[in-house]
């Protein structure tokens, strides 16, 4: 009955209703912060006991905002039960996140000033933004608020809605950063450009390999021996250097990093052959690609670069690119870096580009989707998932030489460490799409440099400090909720892990 | 317009690489880093462009797709028939496909190829679209020997084919489908805006309007079909080869298309096409060939023909199996299905609002064309598939929620359609197969342990009693020929207290032995006092098996008759129809 | 196959062909002649590496099979060292009997193990007998097992989550979760505070598995339990109705749901059960090893991934996964002494491993350069329904 009285379910007036509703949500939500904020105040002022007001004004909000959130899905709509969307579930999530911020982590949060840095501290000032890390809290909460209503738009306002939870999302980095400054125990200040550049460079292999997952998995190649293409390339690039770039000149460094390339793609042939070739199932394909590639680069370690003496040699250079490394504050980030962390947003891009723009790449998408479609119109497939899975096995390859010769210079085994699992959950993150892979990407860089981040600022929560490992686990739960379909279906490539034979 | 800035940003960012590299190349000889970033920003993709464009054969859009009749300066249709078959032979194994068939197509006709299911239909136009190499046979096009070099070079001479089976790919949208393996480009990149517009085009030319920026996946049957007619379309065909384009029609979509394909002749097109539906093949055809087993049968003229004379020549009269039946008797309702509705994967409801009841000894035959809800309604029945609506009530209780195994122990045997996938266990022996729906009861188990021996006596007695052909009752099941396997299910379903049988399909395929023993064993249990419902794509078996029939037509049951009363003609057009037919006609 | 159609030899040729055919007849060889074929093949490929790197292969191997059974103390290394691999092959070959590819076993080790060590540092059992602390331990482990395999498999059925990517996400996630248990000093959760390296609090004495032979790493009794598991997992699946339904689901799910069977309660139980074996190896290398080396995460790393190989090896048989974790641990035992005496590095082992995985799972290879029939000695087929 609340339901019918608070949500007009008569079909005719309901897309009028709808937008009717929108505004009753905000006002509720409005008067319902105006109570639990004001009760804390007055509570404070009259020296009543201010922790059971408190948590008064925590409960009632929550159970009032519950409520609101969920009567759209009691309303009763001709009948049959109106199904809650995934963009809805998301914009309960936020409101709910939003409730802890302001009413549980606001008034707890000191209130001095903090503040971020935006430059590299190269030399003079570095531009400083100071904030009341309370403030930053509450402000976000409420945002998050505002996109909760946002969420339950009625359906023709789907990209306001959509756009609204991006920005929420993209509201965690400050929100993040901002909570764990406050609760520092030994700085006031952090430099976020440095975390952004961190993310950056820790994502460059993870992309990388998630294009490398890609170009298998869009052609119908599964593909889980990424991270061993990628430890080849890190071990058999390092290895030609260790042998024959002993003069030590730039010319040989690259000269191995294009060795490493080719052998990311010399294991990536054998993963095309035998699952093509001879019908192996493609994850014990994989399996043996990354057996194999520790055991080879292991090889190659204690035979090869252990006895040539040389196991550290000059990692590549870092250069500005001209013109756009001297814009203020971003420049500097952003635009000085070393060259396959460049050249990994040119894959991205050109990855992009390839598979989306051109006609090899639509009969690439098109022999992972329906192998015997794309032969009705005389497409070769099986030449096809040769070239694209040699083409994913190229790029490890150069996602190995990062590790080996860029990161750091040197090869230790198993140095990939996880780094193509990671590539191929970013991959599963970004919907099999390159932009969200690169996304995904970033997502786990992120992940990574902000859990060294907050080790270093010495984070407590309660006396418990959040532990390293946390962040390191981020990307693989993040990936299982989303292959358990939570976060929107994450649909692969239709013909991906089947065997395909021509008709005759 | 997305393309162009896609493909001006591809500019400009490979021209700042290239300043980049001239310009750091230019600062370690010491000259100034600057200028020469400048000049290759501006030179290199001139000179970029240069090479690509030198490359030939890049960039000219849709160049293999020239084909027109002009390129044919000596084929004169009048004389000349656009395509002749000639003797073609294609065997699979342990299949004759087709065997020594002819055809010849003029052009600007439709010509009719009439068969039933399995006839060699589909493989014959597989071989002349060049998916299949024929082993014995030739094929003229224009009055020229057709090379067999395969789907491209087939596409290239002005064939195209609109698959039984849509060979599209739902995830990319309909000007991707369209272009896809005859790509429209300029320079690297993928032209859609061209493609678009040649879409449209043609959509206009033919009556074939779709949206080329649409989904496929999200589009209806119907718009997808047009959607293959575009694709063979765009790659200029000549020659189009529509395999059974109405099955999935409904009757207003098939009024429509038919208004396209006559639109397709006039413009000039030459058409095959393939149906096994005699109304439309009289309301369409210039030409009609019937093949049966894999063989010509005989031609005729939609003139002159009716659809007895192509039913007689399609199903060939000598073929129909006389089964000796006594009379049935028929006792109590055994299984009733009351408005029942069911969904296929795709969420598409094919069975709707069915209603009908089997009576203890009788057999209640469900006369249909493939496609028309038999799966769905067998799987709901069985158990196997859940039921949106309606119920189902099985030897008196109401079993509509029963999953397989509750309905098998109320005494209901199933025999399935396909045979490999459902009903057996292929790596499994003879012996497991013979138990494999009451494994877990005594005596073939004891406390969760199987008998080996109660298991193994048990095969030997049903592999004796239903004569089994097998070497023993330990090799694998899929060791044995189809007649075999399907005498398998037979023995294991039939033995036993049976009150409902279920049958689905069951002498698809195999030899005319087993079918006979199978349907001795199909009326046996029916005196024995079981109910059966059958459900078989084949007419013949339905008439000469059943006591009473239901025709099926979209998921529904147009018409329940009495077996003794009817005509196969008469059944044959409400299954191809969904109606009755006029009461001259079928007084004839 | 005619002698004609054998092809090239003549006289030698035939005399070779009698020869392995009456090896192969009087040994009943038949069923395991394309994993024979395979290591056979992979030494000759480990032993082209051997020589291009400038050693001699044959000193390599040689002192390869000394490191190996050079030695009871070697041999019961060799078996020690082969003990956790039958379970973690177990788990993958349990899986793969009901169509499923259960590539989490490195996880449900890892979680297995730290759940039975926990366990073995619980105070009420440090008073009772080992009779009761050694199976609560070793249940305990099964139990943390089987919760990491329980995951993928209910993600399997009831979301369709397909389980490859499920169990690899589970194996890092295991793998963070019990290196911050261990790792943790602030606070300290089962770190044991006085090691200078991370690890757990060594567990109670009674519940140490008793010892076989004073090896390095000691052979205990576990390898008597995972006998025994191995036996019941063939026993199961060759005997009971659940094991006939779950080989049933993985040969034919389509079937399966005809014939009545539960597919979905299969694909949950059968992915528990898997966690649930590798939980058990886990547990047995913690309580039998418990005297000398308390748990850490590392004893486990690459275990899992070994398992694929070896149940591969095996052909997914439960007996057969016996003799394949013993060649498994025993070239593991064996080649450090060869990297000593010959020079040849460890990793030649891996690549070896690598290629026996290759070859057996590809196994048209060996059948062309062997020449075997595809009726004999086939590899394990699992089903083809691999679809995310």
């Amino acid at each position: 009955m609340i339901a019918r009285l608070w949500f007009q379910t008569d079909p005719a007036v309901e897309v009028a209703g709808a937008d009717q509703n929108f505004y009753l949500y905000l006002l509720v939500a409005a008067v319902v912060v105006g109570v639990a904020v004001i009760n804390r105040r007055i509570a404070a002022a009259r020296h009543r006991d201010p922790a059971t007001w408190y948590w008064l004004g925590v409960i009632f909000p929550v159970v009032s905002l519950i409520l609101l959130l969920a009567l759209p899905a009691l309303a009763v709509d001709e009948g049959h039960l109106r199904r809650i969307s995934r963009r809805q579930m998301v914009g309960i999530a936020f409101g709910l996140i939003g409730i802890v911020l302001v009413f549980v982590l606001a008034p707890n949060l000191i209130t001095e000033t903090r503040s971020f840095a935006f430059e590299k501290p190269v030399a003079g000032a570095q531009l400083q933004v100071g904030f009341n890390p309370s403030v930053l809290v509450l402000v976000i909460g409420i945002v998050y608020w505002i996109v909760a209503g946002l969420s339950f738009l009625p359906d023709r306002h789907d990209r306001v809605s959509m756009v609204a939870q991006i920005i929420a999302a993209m509201l965690a980095v400050p929100l993040i950063v901002g909570i764990g400054l406050a609760l520092s125990a030994n700085s006031v200040n952090t430099n976020v450009m440095n975390l952004f550049d961190e993310s950056l460079v820790l994502a460059t292999p993870i992309a990388l390999g998630a294009m490398t997952g890609l170009w298998s998995e869009r052609v119908g190649i599964i593909n889980i021996g990424i991270e061993g293409m990628m430890l080849a390339g890190a071990g058999v690039g390092f290895t030609t250097y260790a042998v024959l770039g002993q003069s030590r000149s730039v010319g040989w460094l690259w000269f191995s990093i294009l060795i490493a390339v080719l052998s990311g793609a010399a294991l990536a042939m054998l993963l095309a052959f035998i699952s093509i070739r001879y019908n192996v199932n493609q994850i014990v394909g994989g399996v043996v690609i990354n057996i194999l590639a520790i055991g080879l680069t292991g090889f190659l370690r204690s035979q090869v670069i252990v006895t040539s003496g040389y196991s550290k040699g000059v990692a590549t250079a870092e250069i500005a690119i001209p013109g756009l490394s001297k814009i203020p504050i971003v420049g500097e980030t952003f635009f000085t870096g070393r060259p396959i962390h460049f050249l990994m947003y040119v894959v991205v891009f050109l990855t992009w580009l390839v598979m989306f723009r051109t006609a090899w790449g639509l009969r690439v998408r098109s022999a992972g989707e329906n192998p015997h479609a794309a032969e009705t119109l005389g497409i070769d497939v099986v030449k096809l998932r040769y070239q694209s899975v040699l083409v994913g096995g190229l790029i490890a390859g150069l996602a190995g030489a990062w590790f080996s010769m860029e990161s750091q210079s040197g090869f230790e085994d198993n140095m990939t460490n996880a780094a193509g699992f990671i590539a191929l959950a970013a991959m599963i993150f970004g919907k099999w799409t390159p932009w969200g892979a690169f996304g995904g990407a970033m997502l786990f860089g992120f992940a990574r440099a902000l859990g060294t981040r907050l080790q270093f600022l010495d984070v407590e929560i309660g006396g418990f400090g959040i532990p390293s490992e946390f962040f390191q686990a981020v990307p693989f739960i993040v990936t299982l909720v989303v292959v358990a379909g939570a976060l929107g279906r994450a649909i692969p490539p239709a013909a991906e892990g089947q065997p395909y034979t021509p008709a005759k | 317009m997305g393309a162009l800035i896609v493909y001006l940003a591809f500019w400009v960012v490979a021209a700042y690489l290239i300043g980049w590299l001239v310009g750091r190349a230019a600062k370690g000889r010491g000259h100034d880093a600057d200028r020469w970033f400048w000049l290759g920003f501006f030179l290199g993709p001139i000179a970029l462009i240069a090479l690509l464009a030198a490359k030939p054969g890049s960039g000219a859009p849709g160049a293999d797709l020239e084909v027109t009749d002009t390129s044919y300066p000596d084929f004169d249709p009048a004389v000349t028939p656009i395509l002749e078959v000639r003797g073609i032979t294609k065997t699979f194994p342990g299949v004759i496909a087709n065997e020594n068939v002819d055809l010849v197509l003029n052009k600007g006709e439709i010509h009719c190829l009439l068969g039933e299911n399995g006839a060699g239909k589909s493989t014959l136009v597989n071989v002349i679209f060049g998916l299949y190499h024929p082993d014995a046979g030739s094929i003229y096009l224009r009055g020229r020997q057709l090379e067999f070099k395969g789907v491209r070079h087939a596409i290239s001479q002005g064939i195209g084919m609109v698959h039984q089976h849509f060979q599209l790919i739902p995830v990319l949208t309909v000007a991707e489908n369209v272009i896809l393996g005859n790509e429209l480009t300029t320079g690297p990149l993928v032209d859609i805006g061209e493609a678009r517009r040649r879409i449209r085009e043609i959509g206009e030319k033919y009556g074939l309007e779709v949206d080329p920026d649409a989904k496929v996946g999200d589009l209806s049957v119907g718009e997808q079909q047009r959607v293959e007619l575009v694709k063979a379309l765009f790659r200029r065909a000549e020659i189009l080869i529509l395999d059974e384009p109405t099955a999935v029609l409904t009757p207003g979509e098939v009024d429509e298309f038919f208004a396209v394909v006559r639109s397709l002749v006039d413009q000039g097109k030459s058409i095959i096409f393939i149906t096994h539906k005699l109304r439309e093949v009289l309301a369409v055809a210039d030409h009609i060939t019937v093949l049966r087993g894999g063989k010509v049968a005989g031609s005729a003229d939609p003139a002159t023909a009716t659809q007895q004379t192509l039913a007689n020549l399609m199903v060939g009269r000598d073929v129909v199996f006389r089964v000796e039946k006594g009379e049935a008797r028929p006792g109590r309702a055994v299984l009733s299905v009351h408005d029942m509705c069911v969904e296929d994967e795709r969420g598409v409801q094919t069975v709707s609002d069915l209603s009908f009841e089997v009576r203890a000894g009788e057999i209640f035959g469900i006369a249909g064309v493939q496609g028309n809800g038999q799966r769905e309604l067998v799987e709901a029945v069985t158990g196997m598939r859940r039921k949106v609506a309606g119920s189902v009530e099985i030897l008196g209780e109401d079993a509509t929620r029963f999953k397989p195994r509750q309905i098998t122990e109320l005494g209901t045997a199933h025999i399935p359609e396909d045979r490999t996938k459902h009903g057996l266990v292929g790596p499994y022996t003879v012996a497991d197969n013979l138990v494999i729906n009451r494994y877990h009861k005594a005596p073939y188990s004891r406390r969760g342990v199987r008998n080996q021996a109660a298991i193994h006596d048990e095969a030997a007695v049903l592999v004796e009693e239903y004569d089994i052909r097998t070497p023993s009752v330990d090799v694998p099941v899929h060791t044995l020929s189809g007649g075999n396997q399907q005498k398998v299910i037979v023995a294991r379903e039939l033995s036993g207290d049976i009150g409902v049988l279920i049958v689905s399909q069951p002498t698809r395929g195999l030899d005319v032995g087993s079918i006979e023993f199978i349907h001795q064993q199909i009326i046996g249990i029916r005196d024995r006092g079981a109910g059966v419902l059958l459900v078989s794509a084949e007419l013949d078996e339905i008439l000469s098996l059943s006591d009473r029939i239901g025709v099926l037509y979209r998921g529904k049951l147009v018409g329940i008759f009495d077996a003794a009363s009817t005509t196969r003609e008469q059944l044959g057009y409400l299954m191809a129809t969904g109606s009755t037919p006029d009461t001259e006609e079928v007084a004839s | 196959m005619t002698e004609r159609e054998r092809g090239t030899g003549g006289r030698l040729g035939r005399a070779l062909g009698g020869l392995r055919r009456s090896l192969v007849e009087g040994f009943k060889l038949q069923p395991v002649l394309v994993p024979l074929y395979a290591i056979l093949l992979s030494f000759v490929v480990g032993g082209i590496l051997i020589a291009i790197v400038g050693a001699n292969p044959f000193k390599a191997y040689y002192w390869l099979v000394q490191g190996m059974l050079g030695g009871w103390e070697r041999v019961a290394s060799s078996i020690a060292r082969s003990v956790p691999y039958i379970g973690s092959a177990l788990a993958l070959a349990f899986a793969f009997r009901a169509g499923l590819f259960n590539i989490g076993a490195e996880g449900q080790l890892l979680v297995g193990g730290i759940v039975a060590a926990w366990a073995g540092t619980w105070s009420w059992m440090l008073e009772v007998p080992g009779v009761v602390a050694i199976p609560v331990i070793l249940i305990a482990g099964a139990a943390g097992g089987a919760l990491w395999g329980f995951i993928p498999g209910l993600l399997r059925a009831t979301t369709g989550a397909h389980e490859v990517i499920s169990t690899i996400m589970l194996n890092w996630i295991g793998l963070f979760m019990v290196r911050w248990l261990v790792n943790s000093r602030d606070p300290i959760i089962l770190r044991d505070a006085a090691a200078s390296v991370p690890r757990t609090r060594p567990i109670t004495p009674t519940g140490i598995l008793p010892e076989i032979y004073d090896s390095q790493p000691t052979l205990h009794w576990g390898l008597f339990v995972m006998l025994a598991v191995c036996v019941l997992v063939a026993y199961v699946l060759k005997r009971t109705n659940f094991g006939f339904e779950t080989i049933t689901v993985g040969l034919n799910p389509h079937a399966a749901h005809y014939a009545g069977m539960s597919v979905n309660k299969i694909i949950i139980l059968s992915m528990t059960l898997s966690g649930a074996f590798a939980g058990l190896a886990a547990a047995g290398e913690v309580s039998g090893m418990g005297a000398t080396q308390p748990y850490q995460p590392g004893h486990f790393i690459t275990m899992g991934f070994d398992g694929i190989a070896i149940a591969l090896l095996a052909r997914g048989n439960p007996i057969g996964i016996i003799p394949a974790s013993l060649l498994w641990g025993a070239l593991l035992v064996g080649a450090p002494l060869m990297q000593q005496q010959a020079g040849v590095s460890i990793d030649i082992v891996r690549i070896i491993q690598s290629m026996v995985l290759l070859f057996v799972a590809a196994d048209a290879i060996v059948r062309f350069i062997f020449r075997v029939r595809s009726d004999e000695g086939g590899a394990f087929q699992m089903s083809e329904e691999v679809t995310l």
